[in-house]
């Protein structure tokens, strides 16, 4: 297991996900409110690329006829059939047990840290004045 | 070896009814000046659903003798003691619920309703009845529940499959309401008032048409209680269908429930699988079995499917052709699956029959909200 450093905190802004490739796979990384999610860029179901799709909220009814949209900017919604994903744990909303989309656990990591090793950065140098989205793969 | 029906409930048979002079004395004055001045007391008043000479229609031993007075002699004679059941549920089926004048529908219906209660209900404690009603006019159909449902022997309300629209529309809540409230199971049988084509691509030229159609309009019914939100409304809710047949359900739940889980928000309200719903408020009527005889194992393959011995509720379908001899039950049912549906699911299912037999001790209502 190694540390990866992906991105810059700078890139993935809210609703704007960024997709990297990391160790051949890719990854989407996700800003909900200030806190980042990774997700693999691959829906469980057909294999769609997951991370392209809407990021939406999550619709809820306490009746026929009432609707309520929560959680916004919570759920991602699959480009080809419509499944939504939990976008902070993977877990489809239909099915949250047996389908659920790869997920990594995402830190920030200050550059200053980082240049002390050890990490693999994917594209770029890293540098002390930014701030980083680190996973370990 | 067939294992015993002693003591089982049909939930589907069909009683011989009189016509429409057998109903004058249960129809106001002027309903009765109506029928008679305008000549229609000769009318047979059949559902074109189920024409009296076809074979399908009654089997050839069950056929009443001609000028037979309808009456409870031959469910008796060809059913309940037959088999020594338990209990037989009464589906009337009348063509006054096709009617366009609402008002003569339901004048009509009452008179079923309490031709019913007086001539099979008082002659023979093991029977219960569905309330007949007239499905095109809501505020008629309410009446007629709500004069009914003191009368603890009458256990559901009874629907067409194919009527003006989709069952499950808002306007018709009323009805799922007071029938939630009172403990009546919400049946749907096969057949049609004919307001639209029997089938989604317009008249058929055959009556093989027609029939075979019939599970298509049922999906349809299913769908829409589901999709409407009914069950999420009314979770108490029980509802039958009856003569629809069972193997298309597998395919049909697997294809809503995918369906679904791309397009939720579009109805919040359907808050679980599909499959989940029908496994908790939807039931099924064994006759006719639509799948092969000689072939157990399909129908064994089905029943993995639905993962559930809860949904079957035993019936005759009396007198209608289904099925020759004693050979009721078919091959590819499990033992406890047997078992449970011929007394227990229906227990589940209509609440009233809990309370023994007709008038004998009056429970209070049910205590749903």
């Amino acid at each position: 297991m190694s540390r990866r450093v992906l991105a810059k905190v700078s890139e993935v802004k809210p609703g704007a996900p960024k997709i990297v490739t990391a160790m051949g796979r890719q990854i989407g990384l996700f800003n909900v409110g200030g806190e980042y999610f990774a997700l693999a860029n691959r829906c469980p179901h057909m294999g769609a690329e997951l991370c392209k799709g809407w990021i939406v909220g999550l619709v809820q009814s306490d009746a026929p006829g009432e609707y309520r949209v929560t959680r916004p900017g919570e759920f991602l919604r699959c480009p080809w059939h419509g499944w939504e994903f939990d976008i902070k744990t993977g877990q489809s909303w239909c099915d949250p047990k047996s389908v659920k989309a790869r997920n990594f656990k995402v830190q920030v990591e200050p550059g200053s840290e980082l240049v002390k090793g050890p990490y693999v950065a994917e594209t770029f140098p890293v540098t002390v004045e930014e701030d980083y989205l680190v996973i370990d793969l | 070896m067939q294992a015993s029906l002693a003591g089982a409930i049909d939930c589907d048979l069909h009683p011989p009814l009189p016509g429409v002079t057998g109903l004058l004395p249960h129809l106001s004055a002027y309903w009765r000046d109506q029928i008679t001045n305008r000549y229609i007391d000769k009318l047979p008043f059949q559902l074109s659903s189920y024409p009296a000479t076809s074979p399908l229609s009654a089997r050839p031993d069950w056929r009443p003798a001609p000028g037979q007075k309808a009456g409870p002699e031959p469910i008796r004679t060809h059913v309940l003691d037959r088999w020594g059941l338990g209990l037989a549920i009464l589906n009337p089926l009348h063509g006054a619920v096709a009617l366009f004048n609402n008002d003569m529908a339901a004048a009509l219906c009452s008179a079923v309703n309490d031709w019913v209660a007086k001539e099979l209900l008082d002659a023979e404690p093991r029977l219960r009845a569905s309330i007949l009603l007239p499905v095109h006019d809501v505020e008629l159909s309410l009446r007629e529940i709500e004069r009914l449902a003191p009368d603890r022997r009458f256990v559901q309300a009874l629907f067409l499959a194919m009527g003006e629209a989709p069952l499950g529309r808002r306007v018709n809540w009323p009805l799922f309401a007071a029938c939630q409230k009172h403990g009546l199971a919400v049946g749907i049988h096969a057949g049609s008032t004919y307001r639209h084509a029997p089938t989604y691509a317009g008249w058929p030229s055959y009556r093989v048409e027609d029939y075979v159609a019939q599970s298509g309009a049922f999906e349809t019914q299913l769908l829409s209680l589901i999709a409407e939100g009914v069950f999420q409304t009314y979770p108490k809710l029980k509802v039958v269908l009856m003569e629809s047949g069972l193997t298309w359900l597998p395919h049909f739940l697997w294809r809503t429930g995918k369906t679904w889980r791309g397009t939720r928000p579009e109805v919040p309200w359907v808050d679980r699988a599909p499959a989940e719903i029908v496994r908790e408020n939807v039931r099924f009527t064994l006759q006719p079995v639509d799948a092969p005889r000689g072939e157990p194992e399909v129908l064994a393959r089905v029943m993995e499917h639905l993962g559930s011995d809860n949904l079957i509720l035993f019936s005759t379908d009396y007198p209608h052709w289904q099925f020759d001899g004693e050979e009721v039950l078919p091959a590819g049912l499990g033992r406890t699956t047997i078992k449970k549906m011929l007394v227990e699911n229906a227990l589940d299912t209509y609440l009233r029959l809990r309370e023994g037999a007709a008038g004998e001790r009056a429970l209070s209502e049910e205590t749903v909200p």
